[in-house]
């Protein structure tokens, strides 16, 4: 078990189940190390969210164990929440107070003496680049300035270990980048540990050092981003036939270089066989049989790839089961 | 009460009257509509005070004790309606990561209800003070009658409170307010009890609290210093209060299920 100043996660057999409902989280294990960037990948309902609250102490797990900066979930609850901070899933935030009134009401719940509550405050609204805004209502606020806020006000304290569950759910692409930029330095910099939940391939592939794949309660794959994706190994070819009658024979061509898989909307997709890109002879093939494409391309494996490998699903909309959204006696 | 408990209930109190301040609603209606009420009930219910046996002359000094009452169901929708949103946005669960303690949360939310309650208790009596109403008791009698508001305005909050903790659903919120004004017709508002000829009305206006803490404030204003109506009004707002905060704290602890 980690030293009571590490900055890791470790869970063993970790079990959530709600009354009525199946396991939401179903005796998962895993271990962040200590600077590390974990991304917890899964679908709506996977149970990322289950696991965020057990790890943040707001839901006591039915059965298994969790030590957050050496401290158990359990056990030590108070301590925990000394040494973390987390950004729940939508930004909790208060609209009819500004972002100022809300750092000043986190500090003080924090403990954050007089002067320090101030210059941590100023300084925290400048991190997030929310000075300008910092005495504006938050009904006022876009969802990305949201998100900063609620980044800011997980950091009041200095946490050493950061939960950050879908925070980038319905941003811009600017925002997006923005909070990755901030979560990036948060790791290197100051030697934050962060577990992030996501459901975007994307922010997974990016930003996190590991990822662990997780579907219906259970982990499905873990490591790097590189290594998952080198598990799958295989390209993907996907053709347009030009002509929608042409469609036949394209499948048949495409299927002498690999097995058939899902791909857009009037499309053909193969994986192909074997790792070497084989577009080229593909091309040559097409063209033998004189069927005409208006459309060709090579994908190289995402993490979507593994999880459809690991669990015969495509990530996106792959919404396992909704346990998580209403969990009967979950906390407020 | 320890530094740290009574900063951490100061700003969640100061947050409280910031939310209250910043909804025009949240303030006017409850300061306009008991007064509207009290405007119509003096003007249709006159004719009440030529009863034998009826307490006053004046039925606007009779009736000015309603809108106390009439302000402090308001306060409780308010605490209520606050909280619940609370606990659906998350904010409950923002909160309930740090070291604050669960009945800071209690006693801010409701210290916030209770200032707004001090201010209505002060606007009423100076409408009632405006058209020619004048306090039997003086002007400390006019001091305990905004103590005792603010009584029971806190009583009743606390009860908002524990609907909200309860059901964690503005709507349910909004679904029992109502019920807590039936206590309200169902008392002496209106008449006095010994007034009241049927039978069924009289015994339930008699078995209701409200009736002894709209006498009570009622007392203050048309009989003077009454230790007897005071007493249990007194009595019973702070009943009324410890019930409210024991079912609420029982409440937040299961609402706040951190380890």
């Amino acid at each position: 078990m980690a030293e009571a100043r590490d900055n890791s996660i470790e869970v063993e057999g970790l079990v959530r189940e709600f009354k009525k409902g199946p396991r939401a989280v179903d005796g998962i294990d895993l271990c962040v190390e200590p600077g590390e960037i974990y991304g917890f990948l899964g679908p709506n309902g996977a149970g990322k969210s289950t696991t965020v609250l057990m790890l943040t102490t707001l839901l006591p797990p039915t059965a298994g164990t969790a030590r957050v900066a050496g401290y158990d979930v359990v056990k030590e609850g108070p301590l925990v929440r000394k040494t973390i901070g987390a950004a729940l899933q939508e930004a909790a935030l208060d609209p009819l107070l500004t972002g100022r009134e809300h750092l000043r009401l986190q500090t003080a719940m924090h403990g954050i003496g007089g002067d320090e509550r101030k210059r941590r405050s100023n300084e925290l609204l400048e991190r997030v680049g929310l000075t300008e805004a910092a005495d504006r209502k938050v009904n006022g606020y876009s969802g990305g300035m949201k998100r900063r806020l609620d980044l800011a006000l997980a950091l009041v304290h200095r946490p050493r270990v950061l939960f950050l569950d879908e925070p980038t759910t319905g941003l811009d692409v600017q925002s997006r980048s923005a909070l990755w930029e901030e979560v990036g330095r948060l790791a290197e910099h100051e030697g934050v540990t962060v577990f992030l939940t996501t459901q975007y391939l994307e922010e997974a592939d990016v930003l996190a050092d590991r990822v662990g794949i997780i579907d219906r309660g259970r982990i499905v794959a873990e490591g790097t981003p590189e290594s998952l994706k080198g598990e799958i190994g295989r390209s993907t070819v996907e053709a347009v036939p030009a002509e929608a009658g042409q469609r036949g024979g394209v499948a048949s061509v495409l299927e002498r270089f690999g097995s058939p898989t899902s791909g857009a909307p009037g499309s053909v997709a193969v994986q192909l066989a074997t790792a070497d890109g084989e577009l080229a002879e593909i091309v040559r093939a097409l063209d033998a049989e004189d069927l005409h494409i208006s459309h060709l391309q090579i994908h190289e494996p995402t993490l979507d790839d593994v999880f459809l490998a690991k669990t015969g699903r495509h990530l996106e909309g792959a919404s396992a089961r909704e346990v998580e959204a209403e969990p009967e006696h979950a906390p407020a | 009460m320890s530094r740290a408990l009574a900063i951490q209930v100061g700003y969640l109190a100061r947050r409280s009257v910031l939310r209250t301040v910043r909804q025009p609603a949240a303030v006017v209606f409850p300061l306009l509509f008991p007064v509207l009420l009290l405007a119509v009930n003096s003007g249709g219910l006159r004719a009440e005070t030529h009863l034998p046996g009826f307490p006053t002359s004046s039925f606007l000094s009779f009736a000015l004790a309603v809108p106390f009452i009439q302000g402090a169901l308001f306060a409780t929708g308010n605490a209520g309606i606050d909280l619940a949103k609370d606990i659906q946005t998350g904010f409950l669960n923002r909160l309930a990561l740090t070291p604050m303690r669960g009945v800071a949360l209690l006693l801010g939310e409701l210290g916030g209800v209770m200032g707004l309650a001090l201010v209505q208790a002060v606007f009423y009596l100076g409408v009632g003070l405006a058209f020619g109403v004048r306090l039997k008791s003086g002007i400390g009698g006019g001091v305990v009658l905004i103590a005792l508001a603010a009584l029971i305005a806190l009583g009743f909050a606390a009860f908002g409170a524990f609907a909200a903790l309860r059901t964690g659903s503005t709507e349910a919120v909004n679904g029992i307010f109502p019920v807590f004004f039936i206590f309200l017709f169902i008392s002496s508002m209106n008449i006095p009890r010994n007034l009241i000829s049927t039978t069924w009305f009289r015994w339930l206006a008699t078995a209701n609290p409200v009736s002894y803490l709209i006498e009570a404030v009622r007392s203050l204003i048309i009989s003077g210093w009454d230790g007897r109506a005071l007493g249990l009004g007194f009595g019973i707002g702070i009943l009324v209060v410890v019930a409210g905060f024991a079912l609420s704290l029982a409440s937040l602890s299961e609402r706040l299920a951190r380890t």
